[in-house]
């Protein structure tokens, strides 16, 4: 029983070590940093996803937008590793398949993912949330002797000012109102230092000017890392995206800046119905 | 006591404190007055107590799987009873030929079988240093295989439980078979000697009290202090939100299998406590029932808490005892209505209640 376990985890031990070395050799020479090519997903016959093949370069701020149903949220899944596409191909840089990745080794390569429902740990401190969130060794050992340095410690408090929480260090995230659990789970976004940000629905019960300091944050990260935001606001879309992808019924309709798409007569039948 | 932040906490230090005086006071009046002094507590009172507090480090450590990583273990019983085994394959082969038949080597029920020689499993259990690694070891590597299995392909909720339930369910078939080598349906007893010292003796029984709650008393620290750590905020993180700490890049099957093999091998200490102050092992410890009422302690104790396994614990087997004394028809039918009353009134257990009161008396 014992050698059965130490080779089961030996094997894993390589798996997991296999992917953090592919992970350094983030291969971005061409441009693109996602590549998703004739991707299909589908769900007892309706098709989510529909041979969809979307490029995100690196650096880049990437807005989705379509009506609901469009297969926006699937994408994410499809890209973190929570739902397995039937057919097509998902690469993160030139060599690395995430098909062949699960959860958790997708986020430590560097794809992290903020929810459309606000996904906080209620039960922790707005503090030890993003401690969780923290770039370190996430195996089991490591974090159970694992202490914050300096470093670390002042790593946290900066973003917590960043995402305006400065006053709420020790309250529980559950207690939080919907807009600061919004800015909590970006923070715990940033943390992560990510270099792809999958972002779902962001600006979802903030206040105007809690949705003006978003766009703010979401730009002045613009460069650093790659962001892909799904959202339905097209006022705060606009402000935001230089470019913008249009999903409908699982695949991409169109792409271009606000103004192109926003003139193109699929786009607004689509959206009017006409 | 700063590290783990147990200073601020009135009703931990509480139950600690009176953990301690029982681990100490108890033993050490009756050790050293003489036996017709008031403070000399009786052989029975010793000796239930002990079980008490043995039943207090299972339900700790089913706590710390259920109340704090959100795995409903229904099986947890398992590895009490696999622990308390092999104390009990130790205490058999120290009864050499003292027993019924005088066989040196081979224990009673292994000659009324007509056995010739020594199941290989028995080997190195006269050894006390090797009975006391299994006592870890066999828990620890059962709930190894079967977590990694479990977790490995996301088993969770209702389902894990039933399948934890079936585990021990299984067992108790197993065990019951005489072709185990276990004793069958009468398990391990009639135990002579702990060390060379007579396991009846006043004195043998008053050390295992003390032994039994410093285990306990460690037993808390540790686990107080791993749910202090980061991986206790993993674990709790993985209770509320499994899918979302994936996400987040831990592998959620590797917290919950660390932290149930570790429980696990918690479980198998208490029952090699357990096992030389009852003076008997046996299949019934693997009965699903058990594993249920471990369950029940914790939830009326408080999950989540700790200390609340250790009070629900104490409180629902001394009521066992006074109550399967008095009437022990209606034992089964009042810890139920106990269990729907805490259930529906007290969601946080006794704790919960105690904590409140400590406010209000506060504002």
């Amino acid at each position: 029983m014992n050698a059965y376990a130490e080779n089961v985890f030996g094997e894993y031990d390589t798996r997991v070590r296999g992917i953090m070395i592919s992970a350094s050799e983030l291969d971005v020479r061409h441009g693109p940093i996602l590549y998703l090519e004739d991707v299909s997903v589908s769900f007892d016959g309706f098709k989510a996803l529909n041979d969809l093949s979307l490029y995100i370069d690196a650096g880049e701020l990437r807005c989705l937008i379509g009506p609901n149903g469009a297969g926006k949220t699937t994408l994410m899944d499809v890209i973190t590793g929570k739902t397995r596409p039937d057919t097509g191909s998902v690469f993160f840089g030139q060599t690395i398949d995430l098909l062949k990745m699960d959860e958790p080794s997708i986020a430590q390569a560097g794809i992290c993912r903020k929810f459309q429902k606000p996904s906080v740990f209620d039960a922790l401190t707005v503090f030890e949330n993003l401690e969780l969130a923290l770039k370190t060794d996430r195996r089991t050992w490591s974090t159970l002797f694992h202490r914050l340095n300096g470093e670390q410690r002042d790593r946290i408090e900066q973003i917590i000012e960043t995402i305006g929480l400065g006053t709420c260090h020790q309250l529980r995230a559950g207690a939080l109102s919907h807009g600061q659990k919004q800015w909590l789970e970006i923070g715990m976004l940033l943390m992560q230092e990510p270099k792809v940000m999958l972002v779902d629905e962001p600006i979802a019960g903030m206040t105007h000017q809690e949705i003006e300091r978003t766009a703010e944050l979401l730009l002045s990260l613009q460069g650093h890392h790659s962001i892909v935001v799904v959202e339905h606001d097209m006022e705060f879309v606009r402000s935001i995206a230089s470019k913008v992808t249009v999903l409908h019924e699982g695949s991409v309709l169109t792409e271009g800046t606000m103004d192109e798409v926003q003139n193109d007569p699929r786009v607004i039948q689509v959206y009017l119905g006409g | 006591m700063k590290l783990i932040g147990l200073g601020d906490d009135k009703l931990a230090m509480t139950v600690l404190f009176v953990l301690a005086a029982v681990t100490f006071i108890i033993p050490i009046c009756n050790l050293m007055l003489p036996a017709d002094s008031a403070l000399h507590f009786s052989a029975y009172t010793v000796s239930l107590l002990g079980k008490y507090l043995t039943f207090a480090l299972l339900g700790l450590s089913l706590d710390l799987v259920w109340g704090y990583c959100g795995i409903l273990a229904l099986g947890h019983g398992a590895f009490f009873a696999l622990g308390g085994y092999a104390m009990g394959m130790y205490l058999m082969r120290q009864i050499g030929t003292r027993g019924v038949y005088g066989d040196p080597l081979l224990p009673d029920f292994m000659v009324f079988l007509n056995w010739k020689e020594l199941p290989w499993y028995w080997l190195g259990f006269d050894q006390f240093w090797f009975a006391m690694l299994m006592v870890v070891l066999v828990p620890g590597v059962l709930a190894f295989v079967f977590g990694w299995l479990a977790f490995r392909s996301r088993v969770t909720g209702v389902y894990l439980s039933i399948i934890t339930q079936a585990l021990t369910y299984a067992l108790l078939l197993a065990f019951f078979r005489n072709e185990m080598g276990f004793g069958g349906n009468n398990g391990l007893t009639d135990f002579k000697e702990l060390l060379g010292f007579n396991i009846q003796s006043e004195a043998v029984r008053a050390i295992l009290l003390m032994l039994s709650g410093m285990a306990l008393i460690s037993a808390y620290l540790i686990c107080r202090w791993i749910v202090s750590t980061k991986l206790g905020r993993v674990i709790t993180a993985i209770r509320d939100q499994e899918s979302r700490v994936r996400f987040l890049g831990y592998r959620v099957e590797m917290f919950k299998l660390w932290i149930f093999v570790f429980a696990a091998m918690l479980a198998g200490i208490a029952g090699a406590l357990y096992v030389p102050q009852v003076g008997i092992i046996n299949p019934s410890e693997f009965s699903p029932l058990n594993s249920l009422e471990i369950v029940i302690w914790v939830a009326m104790g408080g999950r989540g808490t700790l200390y609340g396994a250790i009070i629900g614990a104490v409180l629902v087997n001394y009521s066992k005892t006074v109550l399967t004394g008095l009437m022990p028809e209606i034992w089964l039918f009042s810890l139920g209505a106990v269990f729907v009353g805490v259930t529906i009134l007290l969601p946080d257990g006794i704790v919960g209640l105690l904590k409140r009161r400590l406010q209000e008396l506060q504002s």
